[in-house]
């Protein structure tokens, strides 16, 4: 059952080929045997599980037909479930159990879908290794002395290592695409505001937006279709209807017209991830796709103005975590600002603080102006690439990453190495806009991903270019060596 | 970044930070600094800034009360409470 | 040395919406501790705000009373410090793009001269919790209920050079705010707050000294007492050779002594910057000008019309038209009574004269319009005297009675009218006094009517107050003329 895709498990469970309480059954029972290899699960939610896979079963009896009911999945830890811990990575909310879900739980659970568990993650999503998280460092399934990628490195690793067939996730400069590329998964962020963010907890508020992490184009549509709504708790969401992405995955690729910008293919690249993007774009031409050379020429300054734009957000968006009404408190604070300096230097990791700091540092008197309003500039700029790049062509190609995964501590004290793993990432999220990655093939025998980056709201083309794609080819059903 | 300039940055961002780890730690944001420098470079003068990647303008709510008291869920997570009031070391002005 | 003294305000209103300025929660003040703190006004980890529409609705009808230009695009930002009643750890407001931008305000002063009180801007911004210093084991109580609650802070120019100055100004905020019904106008209750800054100079000097900023005053006497108390300290300290440092201070209305604030003002760096959860806010011409229309009639326009319709003079206008509690009251009084100099009479009279003992305001007050009317009428229609009506007035005061009628009623005031009842009194008292009957005969005829004070006074006294006065003077003066 853990082998097949969420498409094929819901055409099971209508073929009553086995229960919702028996698939369900089966993924807790993978996590409980197998999750120590990854340590990708930090809360395994057995009771809650069983009772929503009993529902679903209900429901399906009754004949829903939403293609998640009775689909389990597993949530990153950074949602918020009603009842369940949340700690997003963190010791500052080792305890923290919020009365409230977030409204992509609330979407998913209103489709039928299970929730396994909460997934391990970067402590605040602040992170692409999934190094920084409080719980432990995620394995890669792929190579367990690799990193999964993050900040979405647990709902990676569990989709890849088949202890879940979906995960979500969330995508700040690349936390959902990076980590796709490392394990060979599908990992799509939509659009800035085509989901909600009202109680996923904020990292960068401009930046963050949720998406997913499964094995196929096709399963990423149909989780997307039922996560994304507009949702007026969360001022930032777009008002748009919301779409069945599983409905265009068929369209035909004849005279699609393919971005390819020739920044992304620079220095630093590993020639054989070149390669394989080259062949994939090829394969696109095959079926009718023109491939059009494009410039993105602000793209070297997309990493500058994110660590300067998502420093400061957090700066601010974390301030409320100080040990008055929730999460850490450090033991017998002497005064106020004792209680808040302690708990604050006590719950929080290394890069957390680091975060926090540039951002204080980009934002104080004296320095505003030549950091954080010269960020949001040049984040204009490269939304006007963006822009004018779309003026020509439908969808953007390039790699995801410039290597495949690489070992423990390889990036270890040089935060500014680990900032330039999200280099092909981060203008998306800048530019507000959706970005998908897929497999493409493997390099040293890990796997490694193709990026297509599409117009504000688009993701229904994203999808069918990469269903696409993968109806012609295997890669994205290549599983870790050793995974039956 | 001096030692000054880190303790200063601590104490706006209220966190802690060890005599023995100032120097670590103003080593590694000198590296960021560096990195963000970068944009020093980029030509800005008659671009205005975009704080959202959409220009999309704010919808308003209704004054309608949606919320009601749950203080009990509320304070059940809580570090210290009393009386319904959350607890913090003396606060002086 | 003379010296001349320069004040600007700072004015804090509470806007009378039902909800928190970005969440649904109610702002009715004195609930129990937290109970109308919800998940946003806590700042619990994922929750965002939205603005609430009538906030925007409440500051632009500010604006346009005080002829300011209203900001087409406003936009929300960050200021960042930490305070256990900011559960952010920063306060939502606004800085470069506020919602109101300068207009005026015109204030008259007790000699008659007028003076402008030039207004840089108001903007909106959430207001912060309460911590309650009273004792909990040496640690301080926060309630967070009034956390959200929507604010206008107006920023006036330091247009005023004297107490009175600033005081008259403060009212005729009161007056403006309270007359649009945006604010509750209770004082006591904290709805309206004033932080003054103060500086002086020799006369003469252009150049301002440096100032001092005493933070929330909450009514107008304290304001008065702080701002000579701070005049003259700063006189006393540059005439002794001192300088003046730039600081926050505290004003206690109960000791009548002032204090620098302990908190390090100097550590203040509040790295503003724009609230990525929130939008900007766009408002067009046409929801100005629809605001513009329903604009309640403002002091001066309605003292204007009560000085012509109800023929009041010019005193008598300003104070019923002064805020918009009393305005209607007095109106509704007037309406109902048909007799609008009995009503001003009274409200400035007995209904006044209670408030003040009770300490409370108009909108408490325990005898209502249509209660007053009552007794009005019943003075009108020769029910009861004008001395009887206080009687009824006080008992409606002790809610006695619902009504001018149950209390008259209940208390058997109503005035004997009765000619047959009276005419008996008359005679006796006539039967019974032939010592002055004779005198009044005797009398030349311009002075009889000056005797007829006798007869009535033994009427009334036999009456025991209630025979009606007019009556009893028509009865005796028949009698005693058919004596002549």
């Amino acid at each position: 059952m853990h082998t097949k895709t969420i498409a094929e498990l819901a055409a099971g469970l209508r073929a009553k080929e086995y229960t919702s309480v028996e698939l369900t059954q089966h993924f807790l029972n993978r996590i409980k045997n197998l999750d120590s290899q990854y340590n990708s699960f930090v809360s395994i939610t057995e009771e809650i599980a069983l009772a929503q896979a009993k529902e679903a079963d209900e429901r399906l009896a009754k004949g829903d037909a939403n293609p998640l009911c009775g689909i389990p999945i597993a949530h990153k830890d950074i949602f918020c479930t009603n009842g369940v811990r949340t700690a997003c990575g963190s010791k500052m909310l080792d305890n923290f159990i919020p009365p409230y879900d977030a409204t992509v739980v609330e979407n998913l659970r209103a489709a039928g879908a299970v929730m396994l568990g909460k997934v391990n993650m970067d402590e605040f999503a602040m992170g692409s290794s999934n190094e920084t998280s409080f719980y432990g460092p995620v394995k890669n399934p792929w190579d367990t002395d690799c990193v999964p990628g993050g900040s979405s490195g647990g709902s990676a690793a569990a989709v890849a290592g088949l202890l879940a067939p979906g995960a979500t996730a969330t995508d700040t400069g690349g936390s959902i695409r990076q980590p796709a590329s490392h394990c060979g998964l599908t990992g799509i962020k939509p659009t800035y505001g085509r989901v909600s963010r009202w109680g996923m907890i904020a990292f960068a508020s401009s930046l963050d937006q949720a998406g997913v992490l499964t094995r196929s184009a096709e399963d990423a549509a149909i989780m997307l279709s039922a996560m994304a709504s507009y949702d007026d708790k969360d001022s930032t969401c777009i008002n748009q209807p919301t779409e069945d992405y599983t409905a265009t995955l068929g369209n035909s690729l004849d005279g699609l017209r393919i971005g390819v910008p020739k920044e992304y293919f620079g220095e630093g690249l590993r020639p054989e991830i070149a390669e394989h993007v080259r062949t994939a774009l090829k394969w696109y031409e095959g079926q009718g796709a023109t491939l059009v050379d494009i410039e993105l020429p602000h793209t070297h300054l997309s990493v500058p103005a994110y660590y300067v734009i998502a420093p400061a957000e957090c700066s601010a968006n974390l301030s409320r975590f100080d040990g008055v009404r929730y999460g850490h408190r450090c033991d017998d604070p002497k005064d106020l600002n004792d209680l808040y300096k302690r708990t604050r230097a006590e719950g929080f990791g290394d890069e957390v603080k680091r975060r926090i700091l540039v951002g204080t540092y980009a934002l104080s008197a004296g320095y505003y102006d030549a950091y954080y309003r010269k960020a949001m500039k040049v984040r204009r700029l490269i939304k006007q690439d963006f822009d004018q790049a779309f003026e020509k062509v439908d969808v953007i190609m390039g790699p995801t990453t410039t290597a495949p995964a690489f070992k423990f501590g390889a990036k270890g004290n040089d935060p500014v190495a680990m900032y330039l793993e999200d280099i092909y990432t981060i203008a998306t999220n800048l530019a507000g806009l959706p970005g998908l990655s897929i497999p493409c093939g493997l390099v040293d025998e890990k796997p490694v991903g193709l990026q297509v980056i599409g117009k504000a709201f688009d993701e229904g083309k994203l999808l069918n270019v990469a269903h696409q794609y993968q109806l012609a080819t295997d890669f994205h059903q290549l599983t870790a060596p050793g995974i039956k | 970044m001096e030692r000054s300039d880190i303790l200063k940055l601590a104490e706006l961002a209220r966190i802690e930070i060890t005599d023995a780890t100032v120097d670590e730690v103003a080593a590694r944001l000198t590296d960021v600094l560096a990195l963000v420098d970068q944009l020093q470079a980029a030509d800005t003068d008659s671009i205005r800034p975009m704080a959202h990647p959409l220009d999309a303008v704010q919808t308003l709510r209704a004054d309608t009360i949606t919320e009601s008291n749950q203080r009990e869920a509320f304070q059940e997570i809580a570090p210290a409470t009393e009386n319904g009031l959350y607890l913090v070391p003396k606060v002086i002005e | 040395m003379e010296w001349e003294t320069v004040i600007g305000l700072e004015v804090h209103v509470q806007l009378a919406t039902k909800t928190k300025i970005f969440s649904g929660a109610a702002t009715q003040f004195g609930a129990e501790p937290n109970t109308q703190a919800c998940a946003i006004d806590l700042a619990m980890p994922g929750t965002l705000p939205v603005a609430n529409e009538e906030a925007f609705r409440y500051a632009v009808m500010f604006g346009l009373a005080i002829d300011a230009e209203i900001g087409k695009e406003s936009v929300f930002e960050r200021k960042n410090y930490f305070y256990p009643d900011l559960p952010k750890g920063y306060q939502t407001t606004q800085l470069d793009q506020p919602i109101v931008g300068p207009g005026k305000v015109d204030i008259t002063l007790d000699d008659g001269r007028t003076k402008t009180v030039r207004i840089h801007h108001a903007h909106l911004e959430e207001d912060a919790g309460k911590s309650l210093h009273e004792d909990f084991h040496g640690m301080s109580g926060i309630d967070l209920n009034r956390a959200g609650t929507p604010l206008i802070e107006i920023v006036s120019e330091p247009d005023m050079s004297n107490a009175e100055e600033a005081v008259a100004y403060a009212k005729k905020l009161h007056s403006i705010v309270t007359s649009l019904g945006i604010c509750d106008g209770e004082m006591s209750q904290g709805s309206m707050r004033f932080d003054v800054n103060i500086s002086i100079r020799p006369k003469g000097e252009e150049k301002l000294g440096t100032r001092t900023e005493t933070k929330n005053l909450n009514s107008f006497r304290f304001m008065e007492e702080a701002i000579a108390l701070e005049v003259e300290r700063q006189i006393e300290v540059l005439e002794s050779g001192g300088s003046i440092t730039q600081e926050t201070r505290l004003y206690d209305g109960d000791t009548g002594k002032a204090r620098a604030m302990r908190s390090k003002e100097e550590a203040n760096d509040y790295r503003y910057f724009p609230c990525p959860d929130l939008l900007p806010v766009v408002l067009d011409e046409d929801y100005i000008n629809a605001v513009r229309e329903h604009l309640p009639e403002m002091p001066e326009a309605r003292k204007a019309r009560f000085a012509s319709d109800y023929s009041l003079n010019d005193y008598d206008a300003g104070i019923l038209s002064s805020d918009r509690a009393t305005a209607d009251y007095f109106e509704q009084t007037a309406k109902l009574s048909g007799d609008a100099k009995l009503a001003a009479n009274w409200v400035m009279g007995e209904v006044s004269a209670k408030l003040n003992a009770s300490e409370t305001t108009i909108t408490h007050s325990v005898v209502n319009a249509e209660q007053l009317a009552g007794v009005i009428l019943r003075i009108k229609d020769g029910t009861i005297s004008s001395k009887t009506a206080k009687t009824v007035f006080e008992a409606l005061w002790n809610q006695e009675g619902d009504s001018a009628d149950a209390v008259i009623e209940a208390k058997g005031l109503k005035q004997v009218s009765d000619t047959g009842a009276l005419e008996a009194m008359a005679d006796e008292v006539i039967a019974n006094s032939p010592k002055q009957v004779d005198n009044y005969k005797n009398a030349a005829e311009d002075k009889r009517p000056r005797m007829l004070g006798y007869f009535v006074g033994q009427i009334m006294k036999a009456s025991k107050g209630q025979a009606n006065p007019q009556a009893i003077n028509e009865i005796l003066l028949k009698k005693l003329n058919e004596l002549l």
